[in-house]
């Protein structure tokens, strides 16, 4: 009998506190829910006023997408747009067609980055932090699936977050989903490259991929989305126009028979191995995530693009060491773009609307056709209205795209280019110092150094001893001063950058954005190949200044790192005052420099 | 089935019902007064139901692989010593079932017992403190409930990673055999419908709940409707299940010769002697399926057929071709034989007589 009592005492409570004002009859809805109500709806407003649905120019296939920034880039999947080519329409929720070009492609990851013309004030999805994310969370995703919005209207579906952190294997193809989002929301065929919204309207994900099998092509409850935060590690790539790659460590792991994840594999040549990473060790941290699964591993590594440093924990004869570890490509650049190529080929052969990827383990398939949707698989016959044609493209987006090898679109690389080299620009201009600079300073321990950097020729004398580099013969031979990996070389080279701008040294390009080893956010990177050698330069965001030169001598080398700080006026050009300069792990110098001459045109013919 | 075991089945059942009904109104009338006002803060996320829910599930890994026979299902944690309830099927047709608990942790699991008339299966892991959901705690759900079912689908998850987890609503509580013809399938008690793709590869054995993570029902096996080609969801109630569970835990579903002091009789029954003719026996666990029914044989006489696969010999499982040889010979000759068989998707209960000589 207590027992009866205890538990209708709180109903009894509740029953006292209805008749309490402020809280209506049974037949009024509680504010709360009202409320909520409120709040989703407003949410779901806001962010379907961002999706936007891709179609092709002519008419072969689709999908979804999301506006970012108010100037029109939108994300969208590498498998709606490698159909479509680079000229495609997008229409919105206002009820208008926008003319978009494709801007960077990341294969692997299947993103695409588009730009939508014509305003410059588009509503854009406000982007969350896709590591906050939880299982349980409700969510919804915006599209177009089925191709059904002929009136433009995007299509809503809600759910909730099933799983994070979800790994899926490449589907026979290329496209991996790693750290991915798992979610009961249907997504179906033409919701590819769409959002994946959390409750409050903000983006978490981009729609992308579903596990099917024996059920057709139709939802059954479980889409994956690319997160969020993944994307913004490849933004500033995506922007670049480039064909992006993602990274390998240069090592495999697996997990042992008491569940530690050792590193099974690693290559010589690899960053991982110069780093100190042997066969046998322990990984424990990864990215500043624990690691407890081989997947655990791949969601790092997947979340990351080529050149990347990533710190990596191990743990060997029960000592943690800490190490930050370059990652390199996955693919070969070659093998990159032909491997792009093939898909495009093969997916202008099956126009649809387009499909999540397929369900990975389970390999290609046949499965029943959508009603309206030929089977997959079947070519088309020549001629027909799917096979691809040049779409007309207006004059005005014909100059927004330009190709060439290696570029989703080559255009906006050179747009980058300009934009961090103008940027730069803010420093001096040193197109008239083009005589021989001569930098002196001192090292760390009261040390002179003195750098002479010409035209041609230049020369360091550091307490170690003089060195030199000639232009016109092998730089990766000429790596004084000894322990630097060839300060002299790449100070040698920067001179020349700063006087003749990147486009004029040799093959340059605007390569996206990087972190920096020891700084906090990400920076304008552009490569500049010079003689044999790359050179990596580091731009500040904001300020544009030029920050870091990493020159990398060859492949399996460590690169010498400069690092330029304390800028400061000298005859109206800004300088460093400071370099610290890196090899490997170990620190080769920190150089204060006191005095700089740089030497206008002299009379060379 | 005898029929005092399935009185006592029905008066379990019955009075298991009672007590839910009166735990059920009484829930009803706090609910009614309490969680409305509560809603809209209360479904704002189900993440922290989820996070609770999440260690109970068991991945269970065995036989299959090949296209269409997923070698792994679902199951969830139901005693502190590792009793893990999960859904009778082909995957647990081998000696090496392996559970992979939700902290990552491999165990191989021992087949307690099964009762393929309610398709369950319990399992057990040697470990201890186990996270588990108490049967005993189960709730009864209507038409309309919000649901959760979590569930290993697509083999998403390995090792650590969580189980996935799906939302929906109870669309109606029904009896299986209502669609008898259409959608095949052995069980067919009563089971909720649910409006979301629960069933999936690999989700039978996972955990239906309510919204607060309460169980309330294991997710079925997948169920195809042939002549449309449509694919219903639905999960058995708990309460539907709890007897069968408390039995196969007790042992009284095990084979006979699981028990140490057991007398054979001296001259037992033979498959000769019934004139059954299964399938060769060449697997560890070879399924008893009949291959063969001799000729006006006991088996012919009581309408034994090829391709019918044997289940229960007197109420006991057999659940390979050598263990239902080895449960003939517990049995006298001048006893009854009682088999439960399924043919196809339809359970059949015979008797078989050996004749005098």
């Amino acid at each position: 009998m207590k027992r009866l009592i205890e538990r209708f005492t709180p109903g009894l409570v509740a029953l006292l506190l209805l008749g309490l004002p402020g809280v209506g009859s049974a037949n009024d809805v509680p504010e709360q829910v009202l409320a909520a109500q409120r709040a989703r709806t407003e949410a779901i407003a806001r962010a379907v006023a961002s999706a936007i649905s891709v179609f092709s120019a002519d008419g072969n296939g689709g999908g979804s997408g999301v506006v970012i920034s108010p100037d029109g880039y939108a994300l969208s999947n590498f498998h709606v747009t490698s159909p479509v080519g680079q000229y495609m329409q997008c229409s919105m929720s206002d009820g208008k067609l926008y003319d978009a070009v494709i801007v960077g492609l990341d294969p692997t990851g299947d993103v695409a980055l588009i730009k939508l013309c014509g305003r410059d004030d588009f509503p854009v999805a406000v982007m969350a932090d896709s590591n906050d994310v939880r299982p349980g969370d409700w969510c919804f995703a915006v599209g177009n699936p089925f191709l059904l919005a002929t009136d433009f209207q995007p299509t809503v579906t809600y759910g909730i977050v099933s799983g994070v952190h979800r790994y899926q294997f490449p589907a026979g193809t290329i496209l991996e989903y790693a750290d991915c989002i798992q979610t009961d929301a249907s997504i179906n065929p033409g919701n590819s490259g769409g959002p994946l919204f959390n409750a409050a309207g903000e983006l978490i994900g981009i729609n992308g991929r579903g596990s099917f099998e024996k059920r057709g092509r139709v939802n059954v409850g479980l889409g994956y989305a690319i997160s969020i935060n993944q994307i913004k590690n490849f933004m500033g790539h995506l922007r670049s126009g480039r064909i992006v790659d993602h990274a390998t460590l240069g090592a495999t792991v697996s997990a042992d028979q008491d569940g530690r994840i050792v590193v099974s594999n690693i290559l010589e040549s690899s960053d991982a191995y110069r780093r100190g990473l042997r066969y046998g060790d322990d990984v424990i941290r990864f990215g500043g995530r624990q690691i407890g699964s081989v997947n655990g591993f791949k969601n790092v590594l997947g979340i990351y693009p080529r050149g990347w440093r990533v710190p990596l924990t191990i743990l060997r004869d029960g000592k943690e060491h800490d190490l930050l570890v370059r990652l390199s490509g996955v693919h070969a650049r070659e093998k990159l773009i032909e491997l792009v190529q093939k898909q495009a080929a093969q997916d202008r052969k099956q126009p649809k609307p387009n499909a999540p990827g397929e369900d990975p383990e389970k390999g290609p398939k046949k499965q029943p056709s959508e009603p309206g949707q030929e089977p997959e698989g079947e070519p088309d016959p020549p001629n027909s209205p799917h096979s691809s044609k040049t779409p007309l493209i207006p004059a005005e987006i014909a100059k927004l795209i330009e190709e060439k090898t290696g570029y989703a679109n080559f255009y906006f690389n050179q747009q980058n280019l300009e934009r961090v080299w103008n940027g730069c620009r803010s420093d001096g201009d040193f197109r008239n110092v083009t005589g021989t600079w001569t930098l002196k300073g001192q090292a760390a321990d009261a040390a002179a150094v003195v750098f002479q950097l010409g035209a041609v020729e230049s020369v360091a004398t550091v307490p170690a001893g003089r060195s030199t580099v000639v232009a016109g013969t092998d730089f990766s031979e000429q790596l004084g001063p000894a322990g630097s990996g060839g300060l002299l070389a790449a100070l040698h080279i920067w001179r020349k950058v700063l006087i003749e701008g990147p486009h004029k040294i040799g093959d340059a390009y605007y390569l996206g954005t990087q972190p920096l080893r020891g700084r906090e956010g990400l920076y304008d990177v552009v490569v500049v190949t010079y003689d044999v050698v790359e050179l990596h330069l580091s731009f500040e965001p904001g300020s544009g200044r030029l920050v870091a030169v990493e020159m990398f001598p060859e492949v399996g080398k460590d690169p010498c790192e400069t690092y330029f700080d304390d800028y400061r006026d000298v005859n109206g050009l800004r300088l460093p005052h400071r370099a610290v300069v890196w090899h490997g792990d170990v620190m080769f110098a920190e150089i204060e420099f006191a005095e700089f001459d740089l030497a206008p045109a002299k009379e060379e013919t | 089935m005898n029929c005092s075991s399935r009185q006592f089945d029905m008066v379990c059942r019955i009075a298991g019902r009672f007590v839910c009904c009166l735990a059920r109104t009484n829930l009803l009338l706090v609910s009614a007064c309490l969680f409305a006002p509560r809603t809209a803060t209360a479904e704002s996320t189900f993440a922290p139901v989820v996070h609770r829910v999440q260690p109970q599930m068991v991945k269970i890994y065995g036989a299959g692989g090949a296209r269409g026979l997923e070698a792994y299902q679902s199951g969830f944690v139901i005693s502190p010593e590792g009793h893990i309830l999960t859904v009778w099927s082909y995957v647990l047709d081998t000696e090496f079932i392996t559970a992979v608990l939700d902290d990552g942790r491999r165990f191989q699991a021992e087949l307690v017992g099964a009762d393929p008339r309610v398709e369950i299966a319990v399992l057990k892991v040697d470990a201890e403190d186990l996270p588990h959901f108490n049967l005993d705690d189960a709730v009864d759900l209507a038409a309309g409930a919000r649901v959760l079912a979590f569930s290993n689908l697509f083999n998403v998850a390995v090792g650590d990673e969580a189980a996935s987890v799906l939302h929906g609503n109870v669309a109606g509580r029904t009896r299986l055999a209502a669609r008898r013809g259409a959608f095949e399938s052995a069980y067919d008690g009563p089971a909720y419908v649910l409006d979301a793709m629960t069933n999936n590869p690999g989700a039978g054995g996972g955990a239906l709940t309510d919204r607060r993570g309460n169980l309330a029902g294991l997710v079925g096996k997948e169920l195809r409707n042939k002549l449309d080609n449509t694919w219903l969801n639905y999960a058995i109630p708990i309460s539907e299940l709890q007897y069968s569970v408390e039995q196969i835990i007790s042992g009284e579903l095990r084979p006979r010769s699981a028990e140490p002091d057991v007398r054979r009789p001296a001259a037992p029954v033979t498959l000769a002697l019934l004139g059954i003719v299964l399938i060769p026996d060449v697997l560890a666990k070879t399924p008893p399926y009949v291959d063969h029914v001799v000729a006006s044989s006991p088996a012919e006489e009581a309408g034994l057929q090829p391709d019918d696969m044997i289940l229960f010999v007197n109420d006991r499982l057999a659940g390979s071709a050598s263990e239902f040889k080895e449960a003939l010979t517990f049995i006298d000759r001048i006893d009854e034989v009682r088999l439960l068989v399924q043919r196809g998707q339809m359970l059949i209960e015979t008797s078989l007589f050996v004749p005098d000589e």
